[in-house]
């Protein structure tokens, strides 16, 4: 998709003027904060896993190329294929080659970030092929031609009213007095439509949570079932996968999915997770007859080594968007792409360029919910200020914001007078704003007192007090 | 240079050194040579079998798979039969040609239907065994072999599960070492899937529904033997 990252303070501002939304959004504050702090609570050992887990990912990303080695030889051995892409172009082009070899036309998806991030859709539509996405959220927001706004709740934008619109429109052969106001409602057309399209399907493309050096396996998890119908039905399947997934065993796939669903949903474990290793074997009666798994790289081997590192070790929870009050405010759309949040505003810009995506960094009080949830202990403020000052190196942010800095810089870096020309304003505004005990509007400040009254400043400065504290203790 | 070098070179750049030497490929090589289980929640430690069972049926039910306890192996068919007929369910199901499945007596219920294969999209009600069940979680491993096709856990609207008492272990870590062990080495079966209730989305406003397009229904018939009433 088009990134719109750049236009994110305009996104925003139609995002809280948009009361469907804010509605829509209302929803997501109730359920995964409490269901989450729910399940930490039942779990003594959650906060030494989240340090395995680290533990983990950081090992593996420093013997990444042997593991991904290691894995490759696996899937072969069981009898699959792995392609190697270095750019989101080449693992279409692989994609395309391999529906192609089977003259495919109707090509289910479960759900993949990976698929969003390199635009799969629209480019098979262009190809003629009928991709549909099964999870559904992915499906509802593919027949509004919407990106997801979450990374595992992609309709979560929506209300279901808007569900039963776009249904009403796109299921032909809906007779007209059938009842879809209630979630149970939609949800059983949605089931009817797509199992009809997983058994026509000649090949099913899902993503992977995992990927398993030891065996060769891949590994997804769901709620619905819809990425093993996905994966099981059709006569391919194949995994798209970033080059981050792997591990080295069953056992530290295990550990990290301990940590995983408790995050992201607050359950124990999430309904299906599915291990997959190569092709139906002979003698079997269901299963892929064939078995790819498409690696794909798109500017991540180059993050390794860098201040951003710490980034690959994500699994896609959702816990960061979840409890992020930009997020919740705004929701995914603003962010402009593919990944919301505090992990978008990480990852973001690594893989679209911080001349695009400048904004996303920015968007964020460093209230540092975000790290304290994250069960990978991804320190995503810290890395947010990495890009921060890149922005600011590379000479992007806007001459105003830049001149206000260089300003505030000299005075910072001269106490005496700044502290001068600190106590001389706050003793101004103290005595102008004495009667009101606040400012609607103060000149130079309007970007401020647009939204929130500034309180006028009354008593001694915290430099007075402190020298006053430290004489009396002396 | 093809992608897959130029992908490796490009990791190897990055972490600024070449390709693993011998000595130091050993790091990684043992990690997945012992693959030796990590940290492992003390939930299911002090618990002996009937605890563990305990357990696992507390944290199925949980999550809305429903369980009946029979305590001798005679006792299934009618234990199956007796939940199809409440939840007015057909009486036509669809078995895995699992042998181990062939363990109970299917002929004195005449009137259950059995087919035995994979699924078709007709199917309504499945009946397969489980390689195992986590008590930890309440959580059941399924693999995938000839006389376990993958479809009957996904297709049919009911899931019903025939478990033996001694497939209920406490953590994951247990069940992947029996499976270690019944695989000789590290071949995995095609699929192994962990199952933890009926199939649900909460994609509209976060209100969760049941069976989006898995089974609506996992109901699991456990086989505890003579020391299941002993309470």
């Amino acid at each position: 998709m088009q990134p719109t990252s750049h236009a994110f303070k305009a996104n925003v501002r139609d995002a809280l003027g948009d009361e469907t939304l804010q509605r829509a959004l209302g929803n997501m504050k109730t359920g995964f904060i409490g269901k989450r702090l729910a399940a930490v609570a039942r779990l003594p050992e959650f906060e030494a896993l989240r340090d395995q887990g680290r533990a983990i990912k950081n090992h593996t990303l420093e013997h990444l190329d042997f593991y991904l080695e290691t894995f490759e030889r696996n899937v072969t051995q069981a009898g699959g294929h792995v392609h190697w892409a270095r750019t989101a172009e080449e693992a279409r082009q692989i994609i395309l080659g391999i529906c192609r070899s089977v003259d495919a036309k109707t090509v289910t998806k479960g759900k993949s970030m990976i698929s969003e991030e390199i635009a799969l859709n629209d480019f098979l539509e262009a190809e003629g092929l009928v991709p549909v996405e099964t999870d559904l959220g992915e499906y509802i927001i593919q027949l509004r031609h919407e990106a997801p706004s979450h990374i595992i709740a992609p309709a979560i934008h929506l209300v279901k009213e808007q569900v039963e619109e776009i249904f009403r429109a796109t299921h032909t052969d809906l007779p007209e007095g059938r009842p879809l106001s209630e979630p149970r409602e939609l949800t059983d057309e949605a089931r009817a439509v797509l199992r009809r399209r997983f058994l026509e399907a000649d090949v099913g493309i899902t993503g992977a949570n995992f990927l398993i050096a030891e065996t060769g396996s891949t590994v997804i998890v769901t709620n619905e079932g819809n990425g093993d119908l996905t994966q099981t039905l059709p006569k391919i399947h194949i995994v798209l996968a970033s080059l981050e997934k792997v591990v080295p065993t069953l056992e530290d796939a295990t550990g990290i999915l301990r940590l995983l669903a408790r995050s992201a949903t607050g359950q124990e474990f999430s309904t299906y997770t599915t291990f997959s290793t190569g092709p139906r074997r002979p003698g079997d009666l269901d299963g892929p007859g064939e078995f790819h798994v498409v690696l794909l790289d798109n500017g991540r081997s180059a993050m390794l080594g860098t201040e951003f590192q710490d980034m690959l070790r994500c699994i896609r929870c959702s816990a960061c968007l979840n409890h992020c009050p930009v997020y919740q405010s705004v929701g995914g759309h603003a962010y402009g792409w593919v990944y919301p949040g505090p992990m978008g505003s990480v990852l973001t810009p690594s893989l679209i360029g911080v001349e695009e995506a400048g904004n996303l960094p920015n968007a964020s009080t460093f209230c540092g919910k975000c790290e304290s949830v994250c069960p990978m202990r991804i320190p995503l403020p810290k890395m947010m200020r990495h890009w921060r000052e890149r922005e600011f190196e590379q000479n992007l942010a806007p001459a105003p914001f830049r001149a206000g800095l260089k300003l505030w810089a000299f005075f910072a870096k001269r106490p005496m007078l700044y502290r001068f020309g600190a106590n001389l304003a706050a003793k101004l505004l103290g005595r102008l704003g004495r009667d009101a005990g606040h400012f609607t509007r103060l000149p130079l400040a309007g970007g401020w007192t647009g939204g929130r009254d500034l309180p006028a400043p009354e008593g001694k400065s915290f430099m007075e007090q402190w020298q006053a504290r430290r004489r009396e203790a002396a | 240079m093809d992608a897959r070098s130029q992908i490796l070179d490009s990791i190897r750049k990055s972490l600024k050194r070449g390709p693993l030497g011998e000595s130091a490929a050993t790091v990684p090589a043992n990690r997945i040579a012992h693959h030796a289980p990590g940290l492992i929640p003390g939930r299911t430690r002090s618990l002996d079998a009937k605890g563990l069972r305990d357990l696992f049926v507390q944290m199925a039910e949980e999550v809305q798979t429903t369980v009946t306890r029979v305590a001798d192996p005679a006792e299934v068919p009618g234990a199956v039969a007796d939940y199809l007929a409440n939840h007015n369910l057909p009486a036509d199901l669809t078995m895995a040609p699992d042998p181990a499945l062939d363990a109970y007596p299917w002929v004195d219920r005449p009137l259950l239907h059995i087919r035995r294969g994979r699924a078709e999209d007709r199917d309504q009600v499945s009946v397969t065994g489980a390689f195992a069940a986590i008590a930890e979680t309440g959580t059941l491993m399924l693999t995938s072999g000839n006389d376990r096709p993958t479809t009957l856990n996904l297709m049919p609207d009911t899931h019903i599960v025939v478990l033996r008492a001694d497939q209920v272990v406490g953590p994951y870590e247990t069940a992947w070492a029996r499976l270690r062990e019944e695989q000789s080495g590290n071949a995995m079966p095609r699929t192994v899937n962990f199952i933890t209730g009926p199939s649900r989305t909460g994609d509209i406003e976060q209100r969760i529904q049941l069976g989006a397009h898995g089974p609506r229904r996992l109901h699991i018939v456990l086989v505890e033997g003579p020391d299941a009433k002993v309470a």
